[in-house]
């Protein structure tokens, strides 16, 4: 059973149909019993970083981080891996998870905000997550904050500079963009996840 | 859309059929199609039904972006739409009346959620904006109100040319330019798709950051594979191969 967290940050109905599609068995959830009862988790979410506050209060962050630190496959999208890090500018007085080093940032102003659209991936070899994708495949993305590229980086995309498309560590995978509506590929991204 | 059927027609009239909307999104997005937008033309609050079943018959197996228009007049009636599958909204008429809901919706979906569909035609000394469905001006400079707009929270402008709408003669790259130079926020050029050669022209001339055509697609006119080979070969940046 793989537990999508739901805190209220924007709609969950497309990478719960998504995995509904993988054949993947899949519950919503707010409760944090319901995340440590499941074999794996997601963390979705779209918006503003300070919605991520959600998680202090519901005892969601505790139990995520518990969770993830012990080694349960966990998959943060968008803002959910955006939270895997320290933080962000969008909302300094909500920390991260802290599970990769350094903080979210804004996009230079040379480059139009949100990065809205389909945009390819520069994908490092040893990742399980991007096993089969191909080298430069596209995904679609939409966000106005960017993680920084870091050693656990699985792959990366350009706008305006370099960032984090998705990262790894151990069982801990984010993605910046949505697999959920990046066709074939983001579905070949989300039945790795299944495997792990 | 209009009545649970695709539809396109030439300069807002003259709709003629284009199949059922499940049907025709799996299928552009199997072509290649990078998001698949529906608008429902006719919405009133009779057929709203029909809208969210479509939406949600559409929806099920498209696992590209998905934005759905017509006839959204309230918050409440987003969070059904969205509820029914939709990953974006896209609001016209009720944007121009109440430009508080354009920061009502993305205040609670987000703003890459929210989009504002702009039709305009060109009048002396520049462009009017229409609501629904083209029927009513409105008195309101294009360029103007997408800055509005977008200043509300939006999360990209679509924006649709009257004037070209199905016609088939080419993008309004004049239109589309003096929006998208006006805006931080992307800019999706709508009404007048014929050929590759309009699309790339859209892209360079009109600095459009997408571009959105119906009825080369809906009548076999273009193949969308094809067109995005073309644009790639003329070093236009696009998801190829798809």
């Amino acid at each position: 059973m793989i537990a999508i967290v739901d805190y209220g940050a924007g709609n969950l109905n497309s990478v719960k149909k998504a995995f509904d599609y993988l054949g993947a068995e899949v519950v919503l959830t707010d409760q944090p019993e319901t995340v440590a009862a499941a074999s794996k988790i997601v963390l979705p979410g779209v918006g503003h970083f300070s919605s991520l506050r959600a998680l202090e209060a519901t005892g969601l962050r505790k139990a995520l981080i518990q969770n993830a630190s012990a080694g349960k496959p966990f998959l943060g999208i968008c803002l959910g891996m955006q939270w895997l890090f320290q933080g962000s500018e969008e909302c300094r007085d909500v920390a991260g998870a802290a599970l990769f080093p350094g903080k979210c940032q804004q996009f230079p102003s040379d480059v139009k905000s949100p990065h809205v659209g389909w945009n390819s991936l520069t994908v490092q070899n040893r990742s399980r997550l991007f096993r089969g994708v191909a080298q430069d495949s596209f995904v679609y993305y939409t966000h106005s904050f960017y993680a920084p590229v870091v050693t656990e980086t699985a792959a990366a995309s350009e706008y305006g500079l370099w960032f984090a498309g998705a990262v790894e560590l151990g069982n801990i995978f984010g993605v910046q963009f949505h697999p959920e509506k990046s066709g074939d590929v983001g579905l070949a991204i989300l039945k790795n996840f299944c495997e792990v | 859309m209009d009545g649970g059927r695709v539809v396109k027609g030439v300069r807002f009239k003259n709709l003629r059929d284009a199949g059922d909307p499940a049907e025709c999104a799996t299928a552009h997005a199997r072509n290649g199609a990078d998001e698949i937008v529906l608008l429902d033309i006719t919405a009133t609050s009779g057929n709203r039904r029909t809208l969210l079943d479509a939406v949600r018959g559409t929806a099920r197996s498209l696992f590209v972006p998905f934005t759905v228009g017509g006839g959204i007049r309230r918050l409440e009636d987003a969070v059904a739409v969205f509820d029914a599958g939709a990953d974006k909204i896209a609001i016209n008429s009720a944007a121009v009346r109440d430009p508080a809901l354009i920061g009502k919706i993305a205040g609670r979906f987000g703003s890459q959620a929210v989009v504002v569909a702009i039709d305009a035609r060109k009048v002396a000394g520049g462009f009017e904006v229409f609501v629904a469905g083209g029927r009513e001006p409105t008195g309101r400079d294009a360029i103007q109100w997408a800055r509005e707009a977008a200043a509300c929270g939006a999360g990209e402008i679509l924006l649709t040319s009257m004037d070209r709408d199905g016609t088939q003669s080419g993008f309004d790259c004049g239109l589309v330019r003096a929006v998208a130079e006006s805006v931080s926020i992307p800019v999706i050029a709508s009404g007048g798709a014929g050929s590759a050669r309009d699309f790339i022209e859209v892209f360079r001339d009109g600095r459009a950051d997408a571009a959105l055509a119906a009825s080369i697609f809906h009548f076999g006119i273009e193949n969308i594979a094809q067109l995005k080979r073309e644009l790639h070969n003329a070093s236009v940046p696009v998801r190829w191969p798809c």
